[in-house]
């Protein structure tokens, strides 16, 4: 096992599925000579040549769209967008198109599809590139949304996306690119983390915390703070969004009885609130205390000036604050 | 390639079952037993010579959804089409769950299209694109209408065929309304064909109501793009001589006297006349054909009316195409 970053790990899985399958292309803006504007496609241009590493228009609904229908021709692309906040031109050809082809064809066409977007803030980066898009998506049956929170699920959840019949949303935590490091297998080029099951990354007894992308990676970090005052935390990454893994997270709450769902997009209608209705709807029973939710305010978008994007972002500080709370009740 | 005699008359052959196809929808929707048609009267003549120039089985179609004569052309039967008019079970298109007219055929490589207009088409350069990665030389035929191109997803999917030099058939049918709103409301040019000269390809325009004049533009398009010297946009005018859908009422918006006037250019009736002038038919031969088409049109509604219907619960799947848990 080798210590990488979460950028590596990506480029990784993309390297290795680009050699073993002549299928899969990878389609985006930059992602060509550039080597993707975060190094995610570094080298691969250079090793598999313009056609299977393409510098696409500048033009999102392009990438998406051509992706579809290379895909029903029987390829397998990987789609870059280059900030999920730029992904809304696509949306119609993600929600309209690759989410519905196989159930409206009544599975005469299905769209072995990957769309990658770097999401989240604390990277300085304003309205426009911060966003966190996941809702908007995991209301669409027929897609699949994956957010790894480290490189080992990154490299193995990628790697299994791309082998998936079906359109795979693929939401990376740009924050945690080179801040998060992880172990990954070396030498087994055939790793693969299922999309599906979420994972109980911390034992503990007295709450769960569940938490995805680079939320989990600060959930972890305020479970460590609180351990200290003997606040004895459990943690669950959620991994996939959708389809999502009900048992796990019923599992947990059984358990521990109290939960905090964290989540860095905009509080009302965001992700959190499907995990916190599943808890009202099927583990009311066994909760000690009302579920809680910690996330961006309702705001249209993460503010530039650095004081006012620390207003608008969950840190490890106040997770472990909205644990305190959760604890004391 | 000259197209042979029985060839010709096999496109005639196309043209009147669709129409007479076409027209029995309009009726059983008057009649209360089907709740929606979209229909393709007035565009046969294009749409038959254009699917003609492809290669049936080896090139691909990203049709929309008033070719009917194309997708009768590609195999579809006429009991079929009536069993997805009446949301039947063993529908082919869909098994029931889209609205009648948005097809699909993969068995002869027609593409599912949906109701959002333009989205099929970056899905034509997509095909194109993997059709060029392979080195193959199948061509994608793919069809709009004209109000159609207005949505950047043409003007997009056109613009990367153009740059990677795909083999794909851009085919606007220009029927000169998009529900309501004339072509004049549409675009500036009085071509679509016209805006291809600013994105780098040819864009031909051809008289819409004359099968052999468009089979002649899209055969010549497509013997390009197969040779790997790309794509091309082909516009075909015609005239909508129906209301955009059985829900329209177009004398909100269009003088009878014009729908008239244009129903003396109506492609049926001036293709009919073209055959019996070049001797390719007689009227003989074309009121055997009317009988035929009668009797085939009125086996399939007896058939589609026996069909049964989809089972609720049929609906459920299939979501996924390996399928997965998520109740």
């Amino acid at each position: 096992m080798t210590e990488i970053t979460m950028i590596e790990a990506i480029r990784q899985a993309m390297d290795e599925e680009l050699a073993r399958d002549g299928s899969v292309f990878v389609i985006g803006e930059d992602v060509g000579v550039r080597g993707g504007v975060f190094r995610a496609t570094q080298g691969l241009f250079e090793k598999y040549g313009e056609d299977r590493v393409i510098d696409s228009p500048l033009a999102e609904l392009t990438i998406v769209g051509v992706g579809i229908g290379a895909a029903v021709y029987g390829k397998r692309p990987i789609c870059e967008i280059q900030f999920a906040d730029f992904i809304y031109p696509a949306f119609n050809q993600i929600v309209s198109e690759a989410a519905k082809m196989y159930y409206r064809s009544n599975g005469q066409w299905s769209v072995p599809l990957v769309i990658r977007a770097p999401y989240g803030g604390g990277i300085g980066g304003g309205l426009y590139h911060s966003q966190s898009v996941e809702a908007f998506f995991t209301q669409v049956p027929g897609l699949k949304v994956v957010i790894p929170s480290n490189p080992y699920d990154a490299k193995g959840l990628l790697k299994s996306a791309v082998r998936d019949p079906n359109p795979v949303l693929f939401f990376e935590p740009k924050k945690g690119y080179r801040l998060i490091k992880g172990e990954v297998p070396e030498d087994d080029k055939e790793y693969t983390v299922p999309i599906g099951p979420a994972k109980v990354t911390r034992e503990g007894r007295d709450l769960t915390v569940f938490a995805y992308g680079m939320m989990h990676h600060y959930a972890l970090q305020a479970a460590d703070t609180v351990a200290n005052e003997g606040i004895d935390v459990e943690v669950v990454d959620l991994r996939t969004l959708y389809p999502v893994d009900r048992e796990t997270i019923l599992e947990s709450v059984r358990k521990t009885s109290k939960a905090l769902i964290v989540y860095e997009a905009n509080l009302t209608g965001g992700y959190g609130a499907e995990i916190a209705a599943t808890i009202a709807e099927w583990g009311f029973m066994n909760l000690d205390a009302p579920v809680r939710r910690l996330a961006g305010p309702d705001v249209p978008a993460v503010p530039f000036s650095h004081p006012m994007e620390e207003w608008f972002m969950i840190n490890p500080e106040k997770i472990a604050d909205s644990i305190r709370d959760l604890a004391a009740f | 390639m000259p197209l042979s005699r029985e060839k010709k008359k096999e496109m005639f052959w196309i043209m009147l079952l669709s129409r007479r196809l076409d027209e029995r929808a309009w009726v059983l929707h008057r009649q209360g037993k089907i709740a929606f048609h979209i229909s393709g009267i007035g565009q046969e003549a294009a749409q038959v010579g254009a699917v003609y120039a492809i290669e049936k089985g080896k090139d691909w179609l990203v049709p929309y959804y008033r070719d009917l004569s194309m997708v009768i052309a590609m195999g579809m039967s006429p009991s079929e089409f009536v069993r997805s008019l009446m949301g039947k079970a063993q529908e082919p298109t869909s098994g029931a769950r889209q609205m009648p007219s948005h097809f699909s055929l993969r068995q002869a490589k027609v593409l599912s299209h949906s109701a959002p207009v333009a989205t099929q088409s970056p899905h034509a350069s997509g095909i194109g694109l993997g059709i060029k990665m392979d080195g193959g030389d199948e061509v994608v035929l793919t069809t709009i209408g004209e109000g159609s191109t207005s949505q950047g997803e043409w003007y997009e999917a056109v613009n990367f065929a153009a740059i990677h030099s795909l083999p794909v058939v851009f085919l606007v049918e220009n029927n000169r309304y998009a529900i309501s709103v004339p072509h004049e409301k549409q675009m500036a040019v009085s071509s679509a064909a016209d805006k291809a000269c600013g994105l780098g390809l040819p864009g031909i325009e051809v008289d819409g109501t004359q099968m052999f004049e468009v089979y002649d533009a899209v055969a010549e398009a497509v013997e390009n793009a197969r040779m790997g010297k790309g794509p091309s946009v082909i516009e075909a005018k015609m005239y909508r001589l129906t209301p955009h859908s059985s829900d329209d009422d177009d004398r909100s918006y269009r003088t009878r006297e014009e729908v008239e006037e244009h129903k003396k250019q109506d492609p049926l009736i001036l293709m009919k006349k073209q055959f019996i002038e070049q001797g390719l038919m007689t009227e003989e031969e074309y009121n055997d054909l009317e009988d035929k088409a009668k009797k085939i049109v009125d086996e399939a509604v007896e058939e589609a009316t026996k069909a049964p219907y989809p089972k609720g619960k049929e609906a459920a799947t299939p979501v996924y195409a390996e399928e997965v848990k998520n109740d």
